[in-house]
């Protein structure tokens, strides 16, 4: 048990930091939208649209170190097995 | 003869009139584009969003600037940022408690330091702005724009004109009672506020 348990664990911590760079390594907190701008010909304005997508933050990374580390901690419950050595 | 004179004469002072009467702008944007940006940039948070939830209707005369009056509102729903929970917070009670309070408004009551160069008057605008029910008197730099006759090519099947007011002002978050509790070094004090607002005057 100790072992799956301390491979889950790299496995999220790696998951969440592969999934962080491969979404624009956001340095702020987590948004689940973008502010998109479109200028508008005739007034010169800015205008500012949402456009849904996900951008995992420094909290995401957070999220998952925390997990990891539930998990690694929890590995240390468990013994050793115990190998059968008749002597 | 008298009479053909006489009504002559009634028509020119009509239409003069009407050539120098103040226009009424609505600023219901019918394209979405209208917004109002805040950001909070403090030591170890920038926070950035907007609010595009503009009505409002200022009076303006081209021929007499100065005089313009009117009010801007902005729905306290339209508040957005990026971060859901963040949004969450940001309407809540404890900050712009936008349940209780569904407008932020501007209403100005005069313009100070009036320059107009052709179609392009800038100057102070003096008025009350009212956040979360609190109302205080400030005085924020404006440009005004003022397009005539370009109402058609932003709104099809329109004539009428156009005037764009652009503002850029900063106020205290204390003194509107938004959290005045919250660290500064993670939310700032000061919030920078940006206006890009265009209304239209229907003919």
């Amino acid at each position: 048990m100790k072992t799956p348990l301390r491979l889950l664990a790299v496995l999220i911590l790696v998951g969440a930091l592969i999934t962080w760079a491969a979404t624009g390594a956001n340095r702020g907190w987590t948004k689940t939208s973008e502010p998109v701008k479109t200028m508008d010909d005739v007034t010169g304005i800015e205008g500012i649209t949402y456009q849904k997508r996900f951008a995992p933050g420094l909290d995401f990374l957070g999220a998952g170190l925390l997990v990891a580390s539930v998990l690694t901690g929890v590995s240390f419950l468990f013994r050793k097995n115990q190998t059968n050595n008749p002597s | 003869m008298k009479s053909k004179f006489i009504t002559l004469f009634a028509s020119t002072i009509i239409t003069g009139a009407a050539l120098a009467a103040p226009l009424t702008f609505d600023f219901k944007d019918p394209k979405g584009v209208n917004n109002a940006v805040f950001k909070l940039d403090a030591p170890l948070e920038a926070i950035n969003g907007s609010g595009n939830g503009i009505t409002g209707t200022v009076t303006f005369d081209p021929a007499n600037p100065a005089a313009t009056k009117g009010k801007i509102i902005l729905a306290a729903e339209s508040l957005t940022v990026p971060n859901p929970m963040m949004k969450g917070h940001l309407h809540s009670p404890m900050w712009m408690d936008v349940a209780a309070n569904k407008e932020i408004t501007f209403d100005a009551k005069e313009l100070k330091n009036v320059k107009t160069v052709g179609d392009k008057t800038t100057a102070d605008a003096v008025g009350t702005l009212t956040i979360k029910g609190i109302a205080k008197e400030v005085t924020t730099p404006v440009s005004l724009t003022y397009l005539k006759g370009k109402l058609g090519q932003r709104v099809p099947n329109m004539n009428g004109d156009l005037l764009v007011i652009r503002a850029n002002f900063a106020i205290k978050r204390s003194d509107y009672g938004i959290n005045p509790k919250a660290p500064e070094e993670k939310v700032s004090d000061t919030i920078d506020l940006t206006l890009s607002i265009a209304g239209a005057a229907t003919k």
